[in-house]
């Protein structure tokens, strides 16, 4: 799956690097989708670290795709989730008896990354030390600063809040404590005057 | 000093009004007839007599409404009020800061009593009379920050400094020009001014972040930023845009000198001492414009300044649709005359409109 | 307010004091005491900040930082240890061998930077020498206020352990000495192996102490947000330079045993200042025009300004060559 190339933005909007071995006591890995591949590419830089690592994967749309080759891997722990949201009591139990030393990598969907690394960020590893790879969808989570509520999978500007139902448009500014881009409501001053819904990044 | 406290609202009715006093010391920020963005810091140590400079929090005849709008935007949405909970130390350092301030240079209006850790603060405009712990959170309502800051006019962000950075750990945020703390809360400084155009690419951000970093304890700074608000709204937040944001369409040429408002920011900048965090009192004046234009040198320069402003600085102000209205309205002040270098009315000097 | 921005004097607001106590705690170590002068209380401070203290000496005037060690709830008292270095500029010489019981001496406001990052769920400190004063005052700072703590601290021998024994004897169970004449060092990877997520280190002790805690840390995979150090640099002395200083236009030396700042002040340039060891960015100067090579010694100066020649510190950095031109 080709790496998506996403377009220079503001400050606070995220930039995703590429995963590489990193000296530590333990290797937690979270990803979901076609961010196995990312693993996939770690462990070819570095077999031997898999077998202090703990795999969290949903697999998603990708099915049984990736399962085999991850298992291949040998790591010490492979934990493969129905979703994100089911996974995440294990992420917890697993970060909150963690130690200094342990590495964090995050692979996938921004919306995965995002949420997986305020859990390690939550339990003490400051997030310019967590480790992530952009592959797969490029959907967005997003929250209406309106009502607060969180809108997944967000492909389209302007999108409709599924809380509220108002009309937002999709800004770049982005929060790391919410795990999400912000959105707005695009016809306050005029309202009723929404523009025809355009993909992402098109 | 006594203060004539104003009963006024910034909604509904907008009956919120400046007296001849407001108008005359309103902070004007434009010191000459153009405005590019700077690093426009000085040392905040006093002003002019009767200045919104003199005091370190200045108390105005707004205060007592401010302060009831606040408390009516906090039932509302209770996420205006934020801090992260390693900022605990940094709100008792601000409250501290606020009460010894405010019962040095206001003593009529405000009394802090203290012996040892017991303190007794009373706030005779807002009828309080308190006593407390301080340090201990159990004998506060609420949280230090979010204490006494429903008792200061304008909104104060809190940064906690680590690692040569700044990050916005907590603050009270209710008559913020267009930003949202809720989404904000933990960002650095340059990922909160993210949406901010031109500066960045200016350098404008490194550099403040530099000075802003190596402010110490005793030598506050201070400079002024301004935007545009239709309605003397104190609360233009994200979170309330989908209801005011039409608002800005409701401008005719009949009632734009009554409606359309001069936003000024006089921020602040402390460094506080048991948390070494940064504090970022944001305080909002408004002026409306025909207020505004009965000072001729700003009625001039106003023009001026709005009409060769950048697009881009217009559109992130949010009145690049207005501009045109208000530069109808604003060229009948303006005769083209010399205006003086400096903010201050000048009306000794500056003649007046000879139109 | 005015056109352009004030400017601001140069070092941090400063305190009349009286020296209040002088103690001596070991052969080369000795603590000052200090009151307010106008009998106010002092400003509350954050650990881990230190104050610089201005001493005349025989016309010329010494500004030296000190790590302020007393509890940082008491305003009634600050107080410093100055370690005695018979090798070094003077200015702890001059502490051990002026100053006087009742001198009144000028301080700076607290500054502070070496903070505790209160985000940290523990907190472990690592102390060579005199690099225990700043720990005195953070660990005062969190019994008072609740916090995971543990001292480790590296002493030459047990004449010279300053503070070491009123330590123990207070927390027995979270202090740790070792003294370097009976062989014991700190086991650094066993400590730093199994440490909950979320812990923090700070080191203050000698350059060579300090590089071995940053590299054993990224060795184990500590992300280095969570390991602290401070170091004082002293401005190490150098071959004799000329600077022009175009904004004040008069051409200075720099004597050998000088800073490029401590030269510029001693010729009436009002320069900027704050930490004067290199690290807190305030006397950053802009270079006009060189020809020759830059000593940098700063901690300020990323990689590429360092490179460019545009830029220097000078309270710590010298310069070898025949033309260095600055903005000041």
């Amino acid at each position: 799956m080709s790496k998506f190339k996403f377009p220079e933005s503001i400050r606070s909007r995220p930039v995703y690097g590429t995963l590489k071995p990193r000296p530590g006591k333990g290797h937690l890995m979270i990803a979901d989708a076609e961010g196995a591949e990312a693993l996939l590419d770690l462990a070819a830089q570095d077999t031997g670290m898999f077998r202090k690592a703990h795999i969290i994967f949903i697999p998603k749309a990708t099915g049984d795709t990736y399962v085999d080759r991850l298992r291949a891997l040998e790591p010490a722990q492979f934990y493969i989730g129905p979703s994100y949201e089911a996974s995440v009591p294990r992420i917890r139990r697993v970060l909150s008896d963690a130690h200094m030393g342990l590495q964090v990598y995050l692979a996938g969907t921004e919306g995965l990354m995002g949420q997986a690394q305020n859990e390690a960020m939550n339990a003490g590893i400051p997030h310019t030390a967590i480790q992530t790879e952009h592959r797969g969808s490029v959907a967005r989570r997003m929250q209406c600063v309106h009502c607060k509520g969180i809108t997944e999978d967000v492909m389209t500007d302007p999108f409709v809040c599924s809380h509220c139902g108002l009309n937002l448009f999709v800004r770049d500014h982005y929060s790391r404590r919410l795990a999400a881009f912000q959105g707005v409501c695009i016809d306050a001053e005029d309202p009723g005057n929404v523009p025809e819904p355009v993909e992402l990044y098109k | 000093m006594t203060i004539q406290f104003n009963k006024e609202t910034f909604r509904d009715d907008y009956s919120f009004r400046n007296s001849d006093r407001a108008i005359k010391r309103f902070p004007f920020p434009f010191h000459e007839d153009s405005y590019m963005y700077s690093v426009n810091m000085e040392q905040h140590r006093g002003g002019p007599a009767g200045s919104v400079f003199e005091m370190r929090f200045d108390v105005d005849e707004h205060y007592v409404s401010e302060m009831e709008d606040r408390a009516l935007v906090l039932a509302e949405d209770p996420l205006r009020c934020q801090s992260l909970p390693h900022m605990t130390l940094a709100g008792w350092d601000t409250l501290e800061l606020i009460m010894v301030s405010k019962s040095e240079d206001y003593p009529d209006l405000f009394e802090l009593h203290r012996d040892g850790d017991n303190w007794r603060w009373i706030n005779k405009p807002m009828g309080i009379d308190h006593s407390f712990t301080f340090l201990d959170e159990t004998t506060l309502p609420c949280g230090p920050l979010e204490y006494i800051t429903r008792q200061a006019q304008g909104d104060f962000a809190v940064l906690d400094q680590r690692g040569d950075m700044l990050y916005m750990d907590a603050g009270m945020v209710t008559t913020q020009a267009d930003w949202s703390l809720d989404f904000d809360i933990g960002m650095d400084f340059f990922e909160w001014h993210a949406p901010v155009p031109l500066a960045h690419e200016m350098g404008i951000f490194k550099r403040a972040l530099k000075f802003l970093l190596n402010i110490q304890q005793g030598a506050p700074a201070r400079r002024l930023n301004w935007t545009m608000t239709v309605n003397p709204l104190l609360d233009t937040s994200p979170e309330n845009y989908h209801k005011w944001g039409v608002q800005k369409t409701t401008l005719t040429p009949e009632n734009i000198g009554a409606k359309q408002h001069l936003r000024v920011e006089l921020q602040t900048f402390y460094r506080l001492p048991r948390s070494n965090a940064l504090l970022f009192p944001i305080r909002c004046y408004l002026i409306a414009f025909q207020d505004l234009v009965t000072i001729p040198k700003w009625g001039r320069r106003l023009h001026r300044v709005i009409r060769d402003l950048p697009e881009e600085l217009a559109t992130y102000k949010g009145f690049i649709d207005n501009r045109p209205m208000m530069l109808d309205y604003l060229s009948q002040f303006d005769d083209g005359l010399p205006t003086s270098p400096g903010v201050w009315p000048d009306l000794d000097t500056e003649p007046p409109l000879q139109k | 307010m005015s056109a352009a921005p004030q400017k601001a004097k140069a070092g941090a607001e400063k305190i009349e004091v009286v020296v209040s106590a002088i103690v001596p705690l070991n052969d080369l170590v000795t603590r000052f005491e200090f009151t307010r002068r106008d009998g106010l209380p002092f400003p509350p401070f954050s650990a881990g900040a230190h104050t610089v203290v201005e001493m005349q000496d025989e016309g010329r005037t010494r500004l030296n930082p000190y790590s302020l060690m007393s509890d940082p709830a008491d305003q009634s008292v600050y107080a410093i240890s100055v370690r005695r270095d018979d090798e070094g500029r003077g200015g702890s010489l001059y502490m051990h061998r002026n100053v006087k019981l009742g001198d009144v001496m000028t301080i700076t406001f607290p500054v502070n930077l070496f903070p505790l990052d209160l985000r940290g769920r523990k907190h472990v400190f690592l102390a060579g020498g005199i690099g225990i004063t700043p720990f005195m005052a953070m660990i005062a700072h969190l019994e008072r206020m609740g916090g995971a703590w543990e001292l480790h601290y590296a002493c030459r021998s047990k004449a010279l352990g300053s503070y070491a024994d009123e330590l123990t004897r207070r927390y027995p169970n979270k202090v740790h000495v070792y003294y370097d004449d009976q062989d014991q060092a700190i086991a650094l990877a066993d400590l730093l192996d199994g440490q909950p997520l979320g812990t923090h280190v700070y080191v203050c002790g000698p350059a060579g102490m300090i590089k071995w805690v940053h590299d054993t840390a990224a060795v184990h995979g500590w992300p280095d947000e969570n390991v602290h150090s401070e170091e004082f640099l002293a401005p190490q002395p150098g071959k004799p330079f000329e600077v022009r200083l175009c904004k004040s236009d008069i051409t200075i030396q720099v004597g050998e045993h000088e800073s490029l700042l401590e030269a510029m002040e001693r010729c009436g340039v009002d320069a900027p200042f704050l930490c004067r060891g290199g690290a807190c960015g305030q006397c950053e100067t802009d270079v006009v025009e060189a020809e020759g090579e830059f000593v940098h010694r700063d901690h300020w100066l990323d990689e590429d300004d360092h490179a460019s020649g545009k830029k220097i510190m000078p309270c710590v950095s010298r310069f070898v060559g025949t033309t260095l031109v600055l903005d000041r």
